[in-house]
């Protein structure tokens, strides 16, 4: 019963979906929105699993992998910090009248803008450096595919901002949006054509997993195959 | 459904607003008080001088809200004669009662130029009528506004209902049910011995090979199954793959780690990972911390990976399941640690940056195909044709519809006129 | 002074890419953290020229400001800002633009946020649009011309919910208050009582589950800006009609803030993106070079 339970819910539940899709009428279309607020309460106590485990693997690098000792005491004590802060605000907050969110609160909103906001940001910021040297090293016109590539993306890149166009609008003397509109071509018709392409195939691979998953043929969300 | 299709007044249902007063200013109906307070049914003096009424709107109608679960009603109209952009029209007030004669209450504002509005707030089965009036709102030189109202026009009963059948996804249920005739005749016909072929696909059959190269440098494989969640077909897909790669690290006793950005593909990736090393013989190889949770922040999981990466400079690292702005960031670090990479996503904004930075990229539905090729498993292979057969239909459509809209723009006949033969307004 | 010496070091980098290029041709491609360095210049550096280049608006753009300019004064706009602080400085200059533009022509805001910080996202453009003279002078009122709604969990299951009933997805808004005691909410029951929903988006949820729910499901009129990696994605929603239109990164943020005539950060941050991607079409064209000097391999793709 161990595999079989999860199969009858997973067939369930992806038909009752699937019907709810065309029948507007009770109970069918309300379906979505209640397995949706399912689906949010089980992830909301799933994540306490997560953080479980996030503090027991630290703790065993702390005591046993002396080289990743330091990133794993700076995750336990930021996770812990974090924790305190925003539990001592909020019930200091709960406490006030009107009632305070530790959201609002001066340590939280510490910690969002200059630890937080830096950290991601940071992290985003990198793709700029991977961007130009993943161009450097691995954009090549090695066939005639990848040449057409690198032709569209270049005018792509030069059109998208005003680099193209004011670099010939400074050479003619006449003020130019010729790249501006071709690159706003590539983008609305050939990029059009191909991301369609790629979608319709993408929601065909979905339909075929899904019903494999709902005749219970793909059992990986189980465990695998017994 | 009911459907009404007069404008006229109601007996008795006359809104009045305006009273001159010697500095000749308007005082019309205060905005607070027609929406606050519930608009009886009452008739008040006209001064000899007072100003002229906005236009009423005619052609009201109400209907219940076709392809719903009910409790909605839609009522329209003819715009005030008026309401040209001359500024004479501010908007319409649409009132809703339970009988004819009965209080009418203020359910709904649109602006100027607008037709129709739906009121949400409806019991079904209930009747209901509806009355419209056209507005014009203006300043007092007090600063205070105030709405002049239109005589209204009315209609109703109305009624409102649920729908079984949702007529606007029809065309949508037929091409679902024949692609899923399709996928399932397939199936069947593979499980009953007819060989299915399945193209060479060059990032799976690397798959042996990069979890081969790890087992002989003796470092470990990095499995990172995308930042999505289990309602992510990807992460499904993405689990089913670990399942294979486990069942292999398993058999050549090579270390896999799987660091999880959602608790939920944590909890699942863990079963798959488990039931992979028994399969191979060695669930005593197997250990939790092998697969763990980081973090549910994008980027803050990137950062984790990355450290991962640069610390213990995996030999094989695999990204299957659904990516977003991360995916550069790790595929480039792990390129900068010298690993093999094997990347699959349906995420066509992210296929880029893995097609330059991985060995081996699994594009758009290859990631899904990948569970089927790998096992082998005849059922899987016949689900892989049926979906072939859905984007012949789709092909075939598109060469239709391409072939019949350059005819139709080349063409003045409007026999060639696509709209005819699509389904489209 | 910085202005000077930025011109100088863009000057110095310009003509350093020749030892760049002489080194690539001769198989010696230099090291990653070289390129690192140009790039970094290359986009902080313009930073400090104070230089706002032209723009011309494309249509997307325009087709966008002109559905705006349709709507008149009283129409209830909900927007959507499902993004988060890395994205900001690609989304935020179009999001306070949009929002200026919007409080200035009399257009009521609903704000909401399918991301946890969406809506603080929201509030600092709101506060930004809020400190304009002209907006200012305007006196609005929170709850009566803008409003919060705040941040809900759920990803597409809120847009499907929002069909039905706002209120049961956001019961308050960001500061606390009831919805029903929202004055500009009364009679706001769904997505049929709003004109407009603007969507800011950088991933997932975002501009493309609110074309599949709120627009195919419940036929809102959607306008959409989004990130320069996402935009792509998301043109062939625009070709179908699908998206009224769509703001696609900076240069689109750029576009935007002259076609609504509300000037901002986009128009002087171009600049750097604009050297960028110079830096970048010349390291491509490097590593060309010296790909067809060493003769070229067909080594076919690996996908």
């Amino acid at each position: 019963m161990r595999r079989e339970i999860p199969l009858i819910i997973t067939t369930v539940a992806g038909l009752v979906f699937a019907v709810s899709y065309f029948i507007p009428h009770w109970p069918f279309g309300e379906a979505e929105s209640i397995f949706g607020d399912w689906i949010s309460i089980v992830q909301a106590f799933a994540i306490w699993l997560g953080v479980l485990s996030l503090v027991k693997v630290s703790l065993e690098k702390v005591s046993r992998q002396p080289h990743e000792r330091p990133y794993a005491l700076v995750t336990i004590i930021t996770l812990v910090g974090t924790i305190v802060a925003g539990l001592w605000a909020g019930i200091a907050g709960l406490g006030q009248t009107p009632m305070v969110s530790f959201r609002d609160t001066a340590a939280f909103s510490w910690i969002y803008e200059y630890l937080y906001t830096s950290l991601t940001s940071t992290m985003f910021s990198i793709l700029a450096f991977f961007v130009a040297s993943a161009a450097y090293r691995a954009f090549r016109a090695r066939n005639f595919e990848a040449t057409l590539l690198l032709i569209a993306g270049f005018f792509v890149m030069g059109g998208r901002v005003p680099l193209f166009d004011l670099a010939l609008g400074s050479v003619t003397g006449v003020d130019t949006s010729i790249f501006s509109d071709f690159a706003d071509w590539i983008m609305n018709y050939p990029n059009s054509a191909g991301q369609r392409a790629i979608m319709i195939g993408i929601a065909l691979g979905i339909m075929s997993s899904s019903l494999r998953v709902i005749l219970g043929i793909e059992r990986s969300h189980i465990g695998g195959e017994s | 459904m009911v459907k009404i299709g007069v404008s006229a007044s109601l007996g008795g249902l006359v809104l009045i607003a305006t009273l001159a007063i010697p500095t000749h200013k308007l005082r019309a109906q205060s905005p607070d008080s027609a929406q606050s307070a519930p608009d009886s049914i009452s008739q008040s003096a006209l001064s000899t001088s007072a100003p002229a009424l906005p236009a009423a709107p005619s052609g009201v109608e109400a209907v219940d809200n076709p392809n719903d679960r009910g409790g909605s009603i839609s009522v329209s109209w003819e715009k005030s004669p008026e309401d040209n952009g001359a500024a004479l029209i501010t908007g319409y007030l649409v009132r809703r009662s339970k009988s004819s004669t009965g209080e009418f209450i203020v359910v709904g504002e649109a602006t100027q130029g607008a037709m129709s509005i739906t009121d949400n707030q409806t019991t079904d089965g209930s009747d209901y009528y509806y009355s419209v009036t056209a507005f014009l709102e203006t300043a007092g030189s007090d600063g205070k506004k105030s709405r002049l109202e239109s005589v209204a026009s009315a209609a109703g009963p109305a009624r409102s209902s649920a729908q079984w059948f949702n007529s606007d996804r029809g065309i949508c249920l037929i091409f679902a049910l024949f692609i899923s005739a399709a996928i399932l005749y397939f199936i069947r016909s593979a499980k009953s011995g007819k060989a299915v072929y399945v193209r060479k696909i060059a990032g799976l059959e690397a798959v042996d090979e990069a979890v081969g190269r790890a087992t002989e440098m003796g470092k470990k494989v990095l499995f990172v199954p995308g930042i999505q969640d289990m309602n992510d077909v990807q992460t499904i897909a993405g689990v089913a793959i670990l399942g294979r790669v486990a069942e292999l690290a398993a058999q050549y006793d090579t270390k896999l780690e799987a660091p999880m950005n959602k608790a939920m593909v944590m909890v699942t990736a863990r079963e798959t990972m488990k039931e992979a090393y028994t399969r191979a013989g060695r669930p005593d190889s197997y250990s939790d911390n092998q697969c763990y949770f980081v973090t549910e922040d994008q980027f803050g999981y990137a950062a984790a990976v990355d450290g991962i990466i640069m610390r213990d400079k995996p030999a094989t690292i695999f990204y299957m399941g659904s990516f977003f702005a991360e995916s550069l960031i790790l595929s480039e670090t792990g390129n900068a640690a010298g690993a093999i990479q094997i990347a699959g996503t349906a995420q066509p904004s992210q296929l880029p940056f893995f097609v330059a930075a991985c060995d081996y990229t699994l594009i758009g539905e290859e990631l899904f195909a990948a569970s089927a090729y790998m096992s082998r498993e005849p059922r899987q292979l016949g689900s892989l044709k049926g979906q072939d057969v859905g984007k012949a239909i789709f092909l075939a459509l598109i060469l239709i519809g391409v072939t019949l809209a350059t005819v139709s723009g080349l063409s003045d006949s409007a026999l060639w006129d696509v709209r005819q033969f699509l389904l489209v307004n | 002074m910085a202005h000077t010496i930025a011109l100088i070091i863009l000057a110095l980098l310009g003509v350093s890419l020749f030892y760049v290029v002489y080194q690539t041709i001769v198989g010696r491609p230099v090291e990653r953290r070289i390129v690192f360095a140009y790039i970094g210049l290359a986009v902080s550096l313009p930073l400090f020229l104070k230089m706002t280049p032209p723009v011309s608006v494309t249509t997307d753009v325009q087709n966008l400001a002109d559905e705006l300019a349709k709507l008149p004064a009283g129409s209830r706009i909900l927007c959507a800002y499902d993004y988060d602080p890395p994205s900001a400085p690609e989304l935020q200059p179009m999001a306070v633009a949009f929002t200026k533009y919007a409080m200035r022509h009399d257009l009521k805001l609903i704000c909401m946020g399918l991301w946890p910080v969406g809506p603080q996202q929201a509030t600092m453009a709101l506060e930004e649009s809020l400190a304009d003279p002209e907006i200012a002078a305007k006196g609005l009122v929170y709850g009566v011309d803008y409003v919060n709604l705040g941040f809900q969990s759920g990803q597409q299951f809120v847009i499907q919910s929002m069909g039905s009933e706002f209120k049961r997805m956001f019961p308050k808004d960001d500061r606390g208050s009831f919805y029903d005691s929202i004055p500009m909410l009364n009679n706001v029951v769904n997505f049929s009582n709003v004109d407009f929903v603007m969507n800011f988006s950088s991933g997932f949820p975002g501009t493309v589950e609110w074309v599949q729910i709120a627009v195919d499901r419940f036929g809102v009129k959607l306008g959409a800006g989004n990130t320069a990696v996402q935009a792509p994605q998301v043109y062939p929603y625009v070709r179908s009609g699908q998206l009224v239109g769509l703001l696609g990164g900076m240069s689109g943020a750029a576009e935007f803030e002259k076609a609504s005539a509300e000037p901002g950060r986009a128009s002087t941050f171009i600049l750097s993106q604009m050297f960028g991607h110079a830096i970048i079409i010349l390291f491509v064209v490097i590593g060309n070079t010296a790909y067809f000097k060493a003769g070229r391999r067909s080594t076919g793709g690996k996908s």
